[in-house]
């Protein structure tokens, strides 16, 4: 087994893990290039299906072609896709810095949707090497009814036993790419074939790194064309992955708070 | 450092093909608070330019920001608790690479608040990294960690004595410090692979070779990081691989699970344990999308997979599939060395849930025998194991459970304990002084129908004048089991009863003289001398057995085969007063190391739950003794 072949077989075991254990459990998918890798490892942990429901907490301030990609793979992967939007900017957090409190739409929106679809837990393709306070998650993160995070006791988690018990009202994200890194997530698309969305490649010596919304994602210089130029990239590259985004860097603690309050 | 070794270390890992992959080795950074893990890892990413850009001027803000002194900590210290207070709360991870390959750092916080963090951090790792403050020298939390490595199954260790730059990098100060450190961890069967003095501050010895310390010819960290070793899969020990789940897709009825040990292929036969059922691979399933990709005939360690059977038993998540040979142990006890995590403390006779791989199941916490200080290594006795403790216990199970020692295969050697919704606590299972009752309970007969008696239990009775059974005696040698059951027989048979005496001795001069003492023929012994018990019984006889049987597992099975009329007698003495008789010399031996694993000196004795009778022989006369057994069979065994 090479390195893909672990993280692949360890991904496997986490959303066989959460599928067993959790009742009404749904994936989110953000279109991004880490939640289609999401996608193709839960079809081959479950033989070619994916037995829960796909769901898109839409802004609807994502790119064209990021909404081409979803409505021609949601059917052409067989999905149980579900769409739900975020409400509008006023019901956020008003002392969050602008980037970081157009965000919070998103958090928002997702409490929202768990809310109506009643789901337990949810598998979301956050990683650790992407950000700081991700880098500390476990990979079965419990929450809180109103969705946070209390990061300050996280339960222990080792020798693959996650916790899968919770009081009545616990919503729990599960982390099934938390170990991966970013130059993994392009090797394992190179050799698996995964569909992606062009933005990522360079045009005009501009690509994007990392996908969001329109209005505060920007992209990075880059003459990477191919997958294989954009790892090549990423080897030598001393740019983090989320520079483009913008509320990552507008305060300190911008991001941490976020991500208390429910945020990916 | 110069700018063209700089380029070496970071660029040179390029690879040429950009689509190969790397190695990758995961290493945790554990010791005490405050002896500099946080700053070393910063050191060893400044040095080998791995920041990314900006990173080093953000850290610079966030101290000036709080007045306090370039503090390398604020790299992995992601959270505003962590930075205001100037202490890791929780574990973290950051990548770096070499030439040689690419690196996952685990930061494992050394306060001994965060232990649950700490194993949470170094259980994921290959290898790991411990330091020591030159100036403190070895602390509470530089042993415990050391412990706790061993304990999770960590054997690549390198040691790290910095600040050296605060002892004047004096190499008699050192040498002290890595005897004293080397002791302890060869005291616990880990040998470090380096001691390297190093100051984290200063840069020495991290990347790059010092001047200050010319005395030292050791590798630097880094290439002692090299030289550790990615774990290897377990491919070629005995098969192991847990059921995680049943699945039917597209009609197939697909068993999923990762092998943890060994490998399966196409066609052979799986056991399933504890259920015992046997079945052969039909295929391995897999899904790619690649066309004209044919599946796979074969699986190993590490390989998550599904498999179809050629027959359709029913099995489920827990079950431990092996090759009928090289089975794991089937027991419902033994002997765990545990860390406990748990907010409440672990208590004896209370109940939690176990994780063993995929099996969860109810198991009771039958004895605390000692809590391990892992400062000094000395044992205390108590009936609670605090958290952030290390303990031996002995759990037990209401049910066979399938598993393996720690020492011949981890994965299914280990476990976590559930206290309500919470991972409590985590432990490595050992049997000594417990049997492996597979062979006990497998039936290795086929093709056998039961006979139907002409003559019922009734009719026996009747032309016996009372009914037939079994007195199981149990109790510590010298308690007065044989004593009592001879006297018992004596009387019995005056007042007209048929009944005989089945005597330890006496069945290990015959029907079991192939026995030795090992936990598997002692196990075997109270098995055969069960079921010679039940068939004097179902004779109509009385049968009265006189052995110390000290394991409940055993008596429950006597039960089990004496059918209904079946009867477990305590004899009662403590040890001090059985040793005080010592009818047969035993003790004297056993204290003087002659005879090991002797029964309630060096072997467990497990006292009844609920016997039917309590004989207390330290307080009560012979006499009565049997006077009390004799009422008590002629209201038992009355027709």
């Amino acid at each position: 087994m090479d390195r893909l072949d672990q993280l692949e077989s360890q991904s496997i075991f986490i959303f066989r893990e959460a599928f067993n254990r959790i009742e009404n459990i749904a994936m989110l998918w953000s279109l991004g290039k880490d939640s289609n890798v999401m996608i193709w490892l839960a079809r081959k942990a479950f033989f070619g299906h994916v037995p829960f429901p796909v769901m898109h907490v839409d802004t609807g301030k994502k790119f064209p072609e990021m909404y081409d990609f979803r409505d021609r793979y949601a059917a052409e992967w067989g999905l149980n896709f579900i769409r739900e939007e975020c409400p509008p900017l006023e019901m956020t957090d008003e002392t969050l810095p602008p980037a970081a409190r157009s965000a919070a739409r998103k958090t928002e929106g997702l409490k929202l949707a768990i809310k109506k679809h009643g789901f337990n837990a949810l598998f979301a393709g956050i990683r650790r090497d992407e950000e700081a306070t991700r880098a500390k998650e476990r990979v079965f993160s419990p929450r809180g009814q109103t969705g946070q995070w209390d990061f300050k006791d996280q339960p222990p988690e080792f020798w693959d036993q996650f916790k899968t018990d919770f009081p009545p009202g616990t919503h729990i994200r599960i982390h099934p790419l938390l170990h991966w890194t970013e130059v993994d997530i392009w090797l394992y698309t190179l050799r698996e074939q995964i569909p992606t969305i062009p933005l990522y490649f360079a045009k005009d010596g501009k690509r994007y790194r990392s996908l969001g919304d329109k209005d505060i994602t920007s992209p990075v210089a880059s003459t990477a064309s191919t997958i294989e130029e954009i790892i090549e990239e990423l080897r030598t590259t001393k740019i983090s992955e989320r520079s483009g985004r913008a509320m990552d860097h507008e305060s300190e603690d911008a991001f941490e708070r976020l991500r208390a309050d429910g945020y990916l | 450092m110069s700018e063209a070794s700089e380029a070496k270390v970071r660029l040179a890992a390029v690879n040429s093909n950009p689509a190969s992959t790397r190695d990758l080795l995961r290493i945790v950074i554990v010791g005490h608070v405050d002896h500099g893990k946080s700053t070393l890892v910063g050191r060893m990413f400044h040095d080998t330019g791995s920041l990314p850009d900006g990173k080093y001027e953000s850290i610079k803000a966030m101290c000036e920001r709080r007045g306090v002194p370039f503090e390398w900590a604020f790299l992995m210290d992601a959270l505003q608790a962590e930075r205001d207070q100037g202490i890791t709360i929780d574990t973290s991870q950051i990548w770096f690479k070499t030439d040689a390959r690419d690196y996952t750092i685990i930061d494992a916080p050394g306060h001994k608040e965060f232990l649950k963090n700490m194993i949470t951090g170094a259980a994921q790792s290959d290898a790991a990294l411990l330091i020591i403050d030159a100036a403190e020298g070895v602390r509470e939390q530089s042993r415990r960690h050391g412990y706790l490595l061993h304990l999770l199954g960590i054997r690549q260790v390198a040691v790290a004595v910095n600040k050296m730059d605060l002892i004047n990098y004096e190499k008699d100060q050192f040498d002290l410090i890595e005897q004293e450190y080397r002791d302890y961890l060869t005291s616990i069967g880990v040998t470090p692979t380096f001691v390297i003095p190093v100051s984290a501050r200063q840069g020495d010895n991290i990347v790059n070779q010092t001047n200050a310390m010319s005395w030292y010819k050791g590798p630097t960290v880094v290439k002692a990081l090299d030289s550790f070793m990615p774990t290897a899969a377990p491919v070629d020990r005995p098969l192991r691989f847990p059921v995680q789940d049943v699945y039917k897709f597209d009609h197939r009825r697909i068993i999923a699970g990762r092998i943890e040990e060994g490998s399966l292929k196409v066609g052979d036969t799986l056991l399933f344990s504890p259920s015992n059922k046997s079945a052969r691979v039909q295929s391995i399933e897999y899904w790619s999308t690649v066309p004209g990709k044919k599946p796979p005939m074969e699986a190993s360690a590490g390989e998550s997979i599904g498999i179809t059977l050629d027959e359709q038993i029913f099995v489920e998540r827990g079950e431990l599939v092996s090759h009928a040979e090289h089975a794991p142990i089937e027991t419902d006890v033994f002997r765990a060395r545990i860390f406990w995590l748990g907010h409440e403390p672990m208590v004896k006779g209370k109940s939690y849930r176990i994780k063993l791989g995929t099996l969860e199941a109810p198991v009771t916490v039958q004895s605390i025998e000692s809590i391990i200080d892992t400062s000094d290594l000395s044992n205390t006795s108590s009936h609670q194991v605090e958290r952030n403790q290390v303990a031996e216990i002995v759990l037990r199970a209401r049910r066979m459970l399938a598993l393996d020692e720690f020492i011949s295969a981890p994965k299914s050697g280990r476990f976590v304990l559930i206290d309500k919704y919470d991972i409590a606590g985590g432990g490595i299972i050992s049997m000594e002084g417990y049997a492996d009752q597979r062979d006990l309970i497998t039936s290795r007969s086929t093709n056998i129908t039961r006979v139907v008696h002409g003559i019922d239990e009734t009719a026996r009775a009747f032309r016996n004048g009372h009914k037939g059974g079994v007195l199981w005696f149990t109790g510590l040698s010298g308690a007065g089991k044989s004593t009592l059951a001879v006297a018992l027989e004596k009387k019995l048979f005056e007042k007209g009863y048929n009944v005989y005496v089945l005597d330890g001795d006496n069945v290990r001069h015959g029907l079991n003289a192939n026995l030795s003492f090992s936990p598997e023929d002692r196990a075997e012994n109270i098995r055969r001398v069960g079921e010679v018990a039940a068939l004097f019984g179902r004779a109509g006889m009385i049968a009265i057995t006189s052995f110390i049987s000290p394991y409940r597992s055993d008596r429950d099975r006597a039960r089990e085969a004496g059918g209904g009329n079946f009867h477990e007698i305590h004899v009662k003495a403590d040890v001090a007063t059985c040793e005080a008789r010592d009818p047969k010399g035993l003790y004297k031996k056993a204290r003087a190391g002659e005879i090991k694993d002797f029964t309630g000196i060096s072997a467990p004795y497990e006292e009844p739950d609920n016997p039917e009778l309590v004989i207390d022989t330290a307080e009560v006369q012979l006499d009565e003794c049997v006077e009390r057994l004799v009422n008590y069979v002629e209201t038992k065994f009355k027709v």
